[in-house]
């Protein structure tokens, strides 16, 4: 035991005097969650757009009104020509043009039917989607509030309503996923590397020469690092929570469980990888090429695994970080139990034990 | 017997790296392995340090079987391996401190066998180790092996990189740590440090080519040997190599030596053949033999 507690001596020592580390472990969780929470975001604010009002009368102004009174839209432009439409694109100062038909009000009360027509500059397609629906609603809204006084023959009216995240917030999904990305890098990478610096350095060498056991080594590395990383996630979560006031529905405690299983699943990935890469380049190559972006791309934390082909979606079956956001999504959104999420949490155990199992068959107590 | 090697050979590749080697080191003797970069002398060591299998032959330490009795021989035994392989970023009594509790002991229970050499490094224990000189990195290594009290003490290459005064001082450490019982096996490629062993082996392409004391070698040495020097040293090497009697002709630190083929050698006619080709300050003079053309014969 003794020597065990030497041993994680020495690996702090490692870990907090040098700042590549320390940067790693305590710098980049809180920089890629500001990022992901401020920059990178789905939803829009402020979009410039043009109006093309061919009708001008009091009707055309009460729909603009209602729309550059909402804070996603900003009229920057009134258009007087159809030429010029394609112009005020090109320059790109805006996202969308609205177009009001000749005699608008006249139609509106002898036909009963009027059109108003929407372009969006589609160079960046997610954002003309989001901006044809939101101008959309807001139509809806406007032609419901006339229709007040009329009775509709046959009308179906689709009600929407989203459960758990109803604003949309796009930082909902990107605290859980960069949770997930850090702890599986921090955990994964450095475990690895810290490992395999000591093969490269040639001090493994002294070790294997020496009565320490190997699972000693192996539990001694991993240890500092399971401490730091919870650190790391509680980082991350106080950030979601206080600073993008993201929601823990369900149990605290389930939670701070969960991320220490899948704290362990990456630690011992990380071991998998140093049992198999010779030098620490080796190491980070696997864990940035190999962990980094299947995580990101693969685990559904940006791009949803319903809407991959076929061999992809079978293929994030064995991303650990697929079934970590599943449970705490479920957890911090939903207020999930253990009860649903046991599938998964199974699934990351069974990983972790195969991880483990791997890594002690390949762990070498000699040189080849 | 404190080290008992038979018949190793060991290969990387197909490349032989040892071959068939055989040698016994007793209790209490500084035993040299003494040959060239490449020679063999580290997959050597890593075979008796359990870190390596060996293809084919058995080896010994301190009785233990060096497959499957490996365990009992890491808590026996002090390896400082050829590369400097401490922890840079940890400080020299962070590392001392570091290898004792390895091995389950304190620096305090056996400092009296560290004591002479860790006193000159101790006015550096708060410096990292990485900040540390060859010579000092050296002796901090080598407390490091020492601190468990091995019965064996490997060292591969410990003065290699090291400065001579610094050298010097690290063989008479391994003299008084002899004194009090450890076995050292000890590697180096200077033929110079050679005489202080007690018994060496001299190795070269994986081969062993003579076991015994240094002072039997070169008493063995039947040859006689004269120290040549002129003005032009490397054209005097060019002229001796094409001389007819001759044995050979190898630098040898600022002068050449030379050995002749004949038993009734005549000096004056190599000097006059030397003259001939219009050498000046001629020299030549009988030497001892040493180690190195003990080495060079072989």
């Amino acid at each position: 035991m003794k020597r065990f507690i030497g041993f994680v001596t020495k690996e702090f020592y490692h870990i907090f005097r040098d700042k590549r580390t320390m940067f790693i472990l305590f710098g980049m969780p809180m920089v890629q969650i500001m990022l992901f929470g401020f920059a990178i975001t789905n939803e829009i604010n402020n979009v410039n757009i043009a109006v093309f009002d061919q009708s001008k009368d009091s009707e055309t102004q009460q729909i603009i009104n209602k729309i550059s009174a909402s804070k996603y839209f900003k009229i920057v432009n009134q258009i007087t020509h159809e030429a010029q439409i394609e112009s005020v694109f090109r320059t790109g100062k805006v996202k969308a043009v609205l177009v009001f038909e000749k005699d608008f009000i006249q139609n509106l009360q002898n036909k009963k039917t009027v059109k108003v027509q929407v372009i969006t500059d589609a160079t960046d397609p997610n954002m003309a989607n989001t901006i044809t629906n939101y101008i959309n609603a807001i139509l809806q809204n406007y032609s419901q509030e006339i229709n007040k006084n009329v009775k509709p023959v046959y009308q179906i009216q689709t009600q929407t309503q989203l459960y758990y995240n109803q604003e949309l917030k796009s930082v909902f999904t990107f605290v859980p996923g960069v949770m997930t990305v850090i702890l599986m890098l921090v955990s994964a990478m450095m475990t690895s590397i810290s490992i395999t610096r000591e093969k490269e350095m040639g001090t493994m060498e002294v070790l294997l020469v020496s009565p320490i056991k190997p699972f000693q080594v192996v539990i001694g590395k991993v240890f500092p690092y399971i401490f730091l990383s919870i650190i790391n996630a509680a980082i991350i979560l106080l950030l979601g929570v206080f600073v993008f006031e993201m929601p823990i529905e369900g149990s605290l405690f389930l939670l701070v469980l969960e991320s220490i299983l899948f704290i362990i699943t990456a630690l011992s990935l990380g071991i998998l990888i140093s049992t198999i890469a010779q030098s620490q380049q080796t190491a980070m190559m696997f864990s940035l090429a190999g962990l980094m972006l299947p995580v990101i791309i693969l685990s559904g934390f940006i791009f949803p695994i319903s809407s991959m082909p076929l061999p992809l979606q079978i293929l994030s079956n064995i991303i650990p970080a697929k079934w970590f956001i599943i449970i705490i999504k479920a957890i911090m959104l939903k207020g999930a139990t253990i009860q649903t999420i046991w599938k998964e949490t199974l699934i990351l155990i069974g990983m972790t034990v195969l991880f483990i199992a791997i890594s002690i068959k390949k762990y070498k107590i000699r040189l080849e | 017997m404190s080290i008992k090697v038979q018949n190793i050979s060991k290969s990387y590749n197909k490349i032989k790296a040892v071959e068939a080697i055989s040698f016994e080191v007793n209790e209490g003797e500084i035993f040299g392995l003494i040959g060239p970069d490449g020679a063999g002398k580290t997959t050597i060591f890593r075979i008796l340090t359990t870190l390596l299998f060996a293809d084919e032959g058995t080896a010994s330490i301190a009785d233990f079987d060096v497959v499957k009795e490996y365990k009992s021989i890491r808590n026996c035994v002090g390896y400082m391996p050829g590369k400097f392989s401490l922890y840079q970023d940890l400080s020299v009594e962070e590392n001392l401190t570091f290898f004792a509790t390895l091995f389950g002991t304190t620096i305090e229970e056996n400092y009296d066998l560290i004591k002479d050499i860790y006193i000159q490094i101790e006015p550096f224990k708060t410096r990292r180790a990485g900040a540390l000189s060859g010579g000092m990195k050296q002796k901090l290594a080598l407390c490091c092996a020492l601190i468990h009290k091995p019965k064996v003490l490997f060292l591969d290459e410990p003065t290699t990189g090291v400065d001579p005064v610094s050298r010097k001082e690290f063989w008479q450490m391994l003299k008084r740590l002899q004194q009090k019982g450890i076995t050292i096996l000890v590697s180096t490629p200077y033929m110079d440090e050679a005489a202080l062993c007690d018994r060496i082996a001299l190795i070269q392409k994986g081969e062993i080519l003579k076991i015994d004391s240094p002072h039997n070698i070169i008493e063995k040495y039947d040859k006689t040997i004269y120290d040549v020097r002129a003005k032009n040293t490397y054209q005097l090497l060019l002229d001796l190599k094409s001389y007819t009697s001759r044995y050979s002709v190898y630098a040898f630190g600022e002068s050449i030596h030379y050995t002749d083929r004949e038993t009734e050698f005549d000096s004056e006619a190599l000097k006059k053949y030397l003259e001939d080709k219009k050498h000046t300050e001629i020299e030549i003079r009988m030497t001892k033999p040493t180690i190195e053309d003990v080495f060079m014969d072989l």
